[in-house]
């Protein structure tokens, strides 16, 4: 399976890189620039899940691993099965 | 009494750590690797600061799944001191043994000097010796320092008497001007449920002797020591 896990900051967290990218995008003439939010994604390959269905064990990787639930969202995208 | 210090890669105040408790103290002290499932029998345990697995992921998340740490929640669930400075702090965060996480500091710089540090509580095994109200001068090095959690954690943290420092002006005067990193409400350092952990930004191991500016960390390991003493 191919997969992409995508990790963002919640909501209410403040993102100062991002706030700064935005400063940055906004200093080069992007005017119309009004916010930035940084995130990140992994793009994870693996061997056959044997009928276990993907996205809940991707989920897993997320809860385990890949996020920190205090600041983070994830979201995860099956790319192929 | 015995100390442990664990060493993780890229751990780069270990042997801050493993000096203040051998050589100030006076203690046995053991230098723990942090792929053994052993603590060998230490009381107490102190998770250094640096940059385990250079930050990768998120600060302290790899060395939270390091094998020892296993060992260390065992510990830490038996009501046995632990503390984790600066990365140390970042790791029981991401462990789950201290609430909240340390986000990027609020300005993005990378800071290393001196802060002061107010005492909150002295209900601690980390804190009884020192006075409460009494400021502490001691220095930080941290980009991930800005103390955050969610309002229903922090209500609880004010609420169990669980803050231990906040940052604040040398007469003890808190202000925004003195929150260096953007921490929440201040907070610098806080303290388990059970009171047993605590985790700090600061570095009271670097300011435990005259000769290097100051000698006011001495007191939170005093503490600790005549805690497990009796």
């Amino acid at each position: 399976m191919k997969a992409r896990v995508h990790v963002f900051l919640k909501g209410g967290v403040l993102d100062p890189q991002g706030k700064a990218v935005a400063n940055a995008l906004k200093t080069l003439g992007f005017s119309e620039v009004e916010s930035v939010r940084q995130g990140k994604f992994f793009d994870i390959e693996t061997s056959s899940l044997g009928g276990e269905p993907a996205e809940e064990r991707l989920k897993e990787y997320c809860k385990k691993l890949l996020a920190n639930p205090v600041i983070e969202n994830y979201r995860v995208e099956v790319l192929e099965p | 009494m015995k100390v442990g210090v664990v060493i993780f890669p890229g751990s780069n105040c270990d042997h801050d750590a493993l000096e203040w408790s051998s050589q100030l103290l006076n203690l046995p002290t053991e230098a723990i690797w942090y792929q053994d499932r052993d603590l060998r029998g230490v009381d107490l345990v102190i998770l250094p600061g640096g940059f385990s697995y250079g930050d990768y992921l998120r600060c302290g998340a790899m060395a939270a799944r390091a094998p020892i740490m296993g060992e260390v929640v065992e510990h830490a669930r038996r009501g046995a001191p632990v503390i984790g400075i600066c990365n140390g702090f970042q790791v029981l965060c991401e462990v789950g043994l201290l609430p909240g996480a340390l986000l990027r500091n609020e300005h993005l710089t990378f800071l290393c000097q001196d802060v002061y540090l107010r005492v909150e509580t002295v209900a601690s095994p980390w804190t009884r010796e020192l006075q409460k109200g009494q400021v502490l001068r001691v220095p930080i090095a941290h980009g991930d320092g800005n103390y955050f959690c969610d309002p229903d954690t922090l209500r609880r943290l004010k609420g169990e008497d669980r803050v231990a420092f906040r940052y604040v002006g040398p007469d003890g005067e808190l202000d925004h001007v003195w929150n260096v990193n953007g921490s929440l409400e201040s907070i610098a350092g806080i303290l388990s449920e059970k009171r047993n952990v605590l985790g700090m930004m600061p570095h009271p191991e670097r300011a435990s002797e005259g000769i290097v500016g100051s000698s006011d960390g001495l007191g939170i390991f005093r503490s600790a020591i005549a805690a497990l003493c009796g």
